[in-house]
């Protein structure tokens, strides 16, 4: 049997956190009575048109901008028509086959299009144990019903559940930086559904796809998508095939649920939109777009492969948020760092996503980066006394401790606790790696043979007495001239 | 009424604004005409004439009879249908606040078609209106109720929508102006949408001056509309005293169809009656215009499917069969609020935009629109205005045409292409003429077009041939509002 | 109903046999673009007035039967 590949696409709707609706003057409303935030318009009563919100044709033409996709010179409406209670006009008005935006990209995963739509009103069920009497019934509150959305769809270009949970975060990340949504899941402001496929590796041809819905983070999405795939092999490797349905995920059960075959999928009658006019944004509206875009993690990331020399890993992990780039940057800054001097960007680098992460994990609350613990000035510091080996590493870390802890200054730290590395050059050091070597005759001996491993009982000795102060490399230089080599 | 019914709204208001014609007596004297209602004008008229209060303005104490197709605040509205029985909209429609802020005020709601659905006023669940020159006869549709109680002396002036003819149409079987707008000129908002790229809302009155007044106050870009526009220079009162220099359009292919005998007689006079005024006389050719009928009729009940699909019962109007599951209460309230009318073209334009059939049906007639568009810019290029009969027959007997909807469709002929291309049209009463039949003699409606926004250009011709027509002289006493007994 | 269904469509049919190859259909009619409202807040309408015409209010919302197993 051909070993199988998983083919991943993702569906990510983003609620944007304009002032009002979509097509009304409705403000948008969080958790609050129902029904409360509605106008005729909203609420479909007989005679009324909608109107485009100016702002959420900019946010949009912003998450283009940050998507690398085409924007269409000319974008039109459609109506989708459906009959349900959450739909007050029984049509949503949506983008059809000409979009606001198509092909883009973030990261390594290609977007086939983005376009604005209308979410739906919420329906909260009732059912015979609830408060309301009769067999089943749910009541409808359009609060939610108008809120401008932006659709975001991708190719087929994710290959596993980890690589695609793990886009879904950057592209999450990509969209708060805009600061055009709040993009929480747990809130519905960001919700994905994935699509899933399997195809022998290697193939050209799609496989069967089905749609995971309802997964509200990163974590169920992950799962979810794991469990699609196994099942999805399992059918197949049986020999079995795959149908194309929508189903839901239980984080709880692990169970994955038909929602609804999409072989019996609504034919939408989609029509142009007759009540409003098309898009066609401006050269001033697209310049606009770009000029709001902060730097974003992609592009934040290649400079700091670029500029300032770092590898890709810590770049991306650096690049992520806006926080800690700029406390990364801040510290890079107050230290002087340049790339070629000490200490250099990728030592800072380091620094900030291996010892200062590891001692922040200590505390128990999370750490915001905008009002650090350790101001970028101290670990700027702190990193430079040891890049000039005025302390050892270890010692840094013990320093580091303290400030996480208490605070300070690191210089009077150090001075404090008698930190201060023992340089070669005040003969104190000399001194006592030449009682080491005298106290040890037998390493001695094994190193002067030619056996250099024997020159860690020594260094050890040494490392005793100096109580970690001593640089390692100078001790071993130290313990080589002495014994003449 | 007497000497009050017998002014136009013209000579109304600049009495009352000169202070020689109390508003309030005015408005008086109209609501207690649209109280004896006895042709089914009204779905609805002004109970108490004392809560009329006397407003300012270019139709300062002006009472309009308003099709039942527009919202007006606290005031039933019920677009002709049992689904809407009792609704009280919660907003009032931008053309009537309008009217409103012009200074005129409501004096009921007409009668129509359901849902703007027909050309006859006998779709209407409220019961068919009566043409006040016949009533056996219809008043045409679907704003029968508007045009009848113009016609009939129950309101000085109406406004009333025009999505293939609705307008011009029964004004002209009830012998009175009807004016359809550019498509773009009269905000939506507010106007039950039965046809969204199609329906516009237009004045029915007395004669083109009235018109041109009532017109002025509607138009206007409105921002709760984003497919208005107004007309650009507004619009003044007519003046234009004949036709010289103008020239008219008689399209090649629409002469061709079957228009009875006494309504092609009534054209020819009217074409030399152009002739006479200095107006010249051309034929042009519109090819597509005859495949209008079947574009229509597919594109208007297509939106129309889509804009019905709200009447569900979930926040407003009709409820029945909440008992059940959620797919038995829609069936049911649409199977019961809906007349028969409205279900064959809500399932033929559902049909029109399913998949598989949608490039059949609706995109191609899309493309016929465009070309229909596009022959009247041609022939637009060679003359000002094209003109034909409004309606191929005189009015028609209650219940002749009600068996075979695909005749009643074809009374649009005419008007439908002025729609699809959305440009602005309007029917003058042009002679009498005889039914096919036999009987008394009934109005002739002549439909004059123009290009986009040419409103007033259009007013001025349709004035000048109005003088030159006399249509007063000839059927004044007649006239039902002029106490004539009609037919 | 089914009869004159069918009389209709067979007369809009005949648009089916027009030659339109290249001519684009017409999806609005008024040549606007960008017709946009600024983003501003508009006062409500009092939940009291949404509820008035609702066929069945209940606990200021629209109560409406239980769709069935097969839903949208």
């Amino acid at each position: 049997m051909a070993e199988l590949e998983a083919v991943i696409g993702l569906e990510i709707h983003v609620q944007l956190a304009t002032r009002t609706k979509m097509f009304c003057g409705c403000e948008l409303s969080f958790g609050d009575e129902p029904n409360v935030h509605t106008c005729p318009v909203c609420l479909a009563h007989p005679g009324v048109l909608p109107t485009v919100n100016e702002q959420a044709i900019r946010y949009a033409l912003q998450i283009a901008a940050a998507l690398e996709c085409e924007v269409a010179p000319r974008s039109i409406f459609h109506r989708k028509n459906y009959f349900y209670p959450d739909s007050p006009k029984a049509y949503q008005i949506s983008q059809y086959d000409i979009p606001i935006a198509g092909a883009g990209k973030l990261g390594d995963v290609r977007i086939h299009r983005a376009h604005l739509e209308e979410d739906a009103a919420k329906m909260i069920h009732v059912g015979e144990s609830g408060r309301i009497h009769g067999s089943g019934a749910s009541l409808v509150d359009f609060n939610r019903g108008g809120t401008p959305l932006v659709e975001i769809v991708t190719e087929p270009d994710l290959r596993g559940a980890a690589e695609a949970a793990e886009w879904a975060r950057l592209l999450r990340e990509t969209v708060r930086q805009l600061g055009v949504s709040d993009v929480n899941m747990e809130e519905g402001s960001l919700r994905v559904d994935a699509n899933v496929s399997v195809r022998p590796a290697g193939s050209e041809q799609l496989g069967t796809k089905t749609e995971l819905k309802n997964m509200n983070s990163f974590r169920f999405l992950q799962r979810g998508v794991e469990a699609e795939i196994e099942r999805q092999r399992e059918l197949v490797a049986s020999g079995g095939t795959v149908t194309q349905e929508t189903l839901h995920f239980d984080p709880r059960s692990g169970q994955l649920t038909s929602l609804r075959s999409k072989e019996e999928a609504h034919d939408y009658r989609y029509f142009p939109e007759p009540d409003l006019v098309p898009l066609a944004p401006t050269e001033e509206m697209l310049r606009e777009a770009r000029e709001a875009l902060p730097e974003l993690p992609a592009a934040r990331a290649a400079r700091y492969e670029g500029e300032l020399g770092l590898d890709p890993e810590p770049a991306a992990l650096l690049a992520r948020e806006p926080e800690v780039a700029a406390y990364f940057e801040a510290v890079c800054e107050a230290g002087g760092a340049k790339v070629g001097a000490e200490p250099a960007p990728r030592t800072v680098a380091n620094w900030v996503t291996g010892d200062l992460t590891a001692a922040l994990r200590q505390r128990d609350e999370d750490e915001d980066f905008a009002d650090p613990t350790v101001p970028a000035a101290s670990l700027a510091t702190l990193i430079g006394l040891v890049a000039a080996k005025k302390i050892s590493h270890g010692s840094g870390k013990q320093v580091l401790a303290v400030l996480v802890e208490e605070g300070g200054d690191p210089e009077a730290i150090v001075e404090r606790e008698g930190l201060a590395q023992m340089a070669g050059d005040d003969g104190e050091l000399a001194g006592i790696v030449a009682a080491a070597v005298a106290a040890n005759p037998d390493a001695a001996e094994k190193i002067k043979a030619g056996n250099p491993k024997a020159i860690g009982a020594i260094v050890g000795a040494v490392m005793k007495e100096t109580k970690g102060r001593a640089d390692g490399g100078e001790v071993n230089r130290l313990i080589q001239e002495q014994l003449g080599l | 009424m007497g000497e009050l019914g017998q002014l136009s709204v013209a000579e109304a208001a600049a009495r009352i604004a000169a202070g020689e014609l109390s508003a309030a007596e005015y408005f008086e004297a109209w609501q207690a005409a649209a109280a004896g209602d006895e042709l089914n004008a009204y779905l609805w008229s002004v109970e108490n004439a004392a809560d009329y209060e006397v407003e300012q303005g270019p139709l300062g104490g002006i009472p309009v009879a308003v099709k039942d197709i527009f919202c007006t605040e606290g005031t039933p509205t019920t677009a002709g249908s049992r689904i809407l029985e009792g609704y009280e909209p919660p907003y009032t429609a931008t053309a009537v606040r309008r009217l409103d802020a012009a200074g005129a005020r409501v004096l009921g709601k007409t009668n129509m078609d359901e849902f703007a659905m027909g050309s006859s006023n006998e779709n209407s669940a409220y019961g068919p209106v009566l043409n006040p020159w016949d009533r056996g006869r219809v008043p045409g549709g679907s704003s029968g109720g508007s045009a009848a109680a113009v016609a009939g002396g129950l309101a000085p002036c109406a406004i009333g929508t025009d999505t293939g003819g609705s307008i011009r149409q029964p004004a002209a079987l009830c012998g009175i102006v009807g004016l359809k707008p550019t498509y773009g000129s009269i905000s939506r908002y507010g106007m039950i949408a039965f046809a969204s790229s199609l329906d516009q809302c237009g004045p029915l009155t007395r004669d083109v001056t009235d018109a041109a007044l009532l017109l002025a106050a509607l138009q206007g870009r409105d921002p709760c509309d984003s497919t208005s526009v107004g007309i650009e220079g507004g619009i003044v009162a007519p003046s234009r005293e004949d036709l010289k220099g103008l020239r008219f359009g008689v399209p090649a292919e629409l002469s061709r169809d079957a228009i009875d005998a006494g309504v092609r007689a009534s054209f020819e006079a009217t074409l030399a009656r152009i002739e006479a005024l200095g107006g010249e006389i051309a034929e042009v050719s519109l090819p597509s215009a005859e495949h209008g009928i079947s574009a229509y009729y597919v594109i208007a009940p297509a939106e129309a499917s889509s804009n019905l699909a709200r009447y569900d019962g979930v926040r407003y109007g009709m409820r029945r069969g909440g008992g059940g599951d959620l797919v038995e209460m829609y069936e049911t309230t649409r199977a019961e609020g809906f007349g028969p009318e409205v279900k064959r073209r809500i399932m033929l334009g559902t049909y029109a935009l399913s998949s598989g059939y949608y490039d059949a049906y609706y995109g191609q007639a899309q493309k016929v629109r465009t070309r229909i568009a596009e022959d009247f810019t041609t022939a637009f290029g060679a003359v000002d205005f094209v003109v034909t009969p409004t309606s191929p027959s005189v009015a028609f007997g209650l219940g002749e045409k009600t068996d075979d909807p695909l005749s009643m469709y074809l009374n649009d002929f005419f008007t439908v292409p002025m729609s699809l291309a959305g440009i602005p049209a309007i029917s003058i009463p042009s002679g009498l003429a005889q039914p096919e039949g036999g009987g008394d003699e009934l109005p002739v409606g002549f439909q004059i077009a123009a290009p986009a926004f040419a409103e007033q250009k259009l007013l001025e011709a349709a004035y000048a041939l109005e003088q030159g027509i006399g249509f007063e002289q000839e059927a004044g006493s007649r006239r039902p509002w002029n106490g004539g007994s009609g037919g | 109903m089914t009869g004159e269904l069918s009389g209709i469509l067979e007369h809009v049919d005949r648009i089916g046999n027009l030659d339109l190859e290249g001519v684009e259909p017409t999806s609005h009619v008024v040549e606007l673009e960008n017709v946009l409202r600024p983003d501003e807040p508009r006062p409500s309408w009092p939940r009291e007035a949404v509820l008035a015409p609702a066929p069945e209010p209940v606990d200021g919302a629209f109560r409406v039967p239980s769709p069935q197993a097969a839903e949208s």
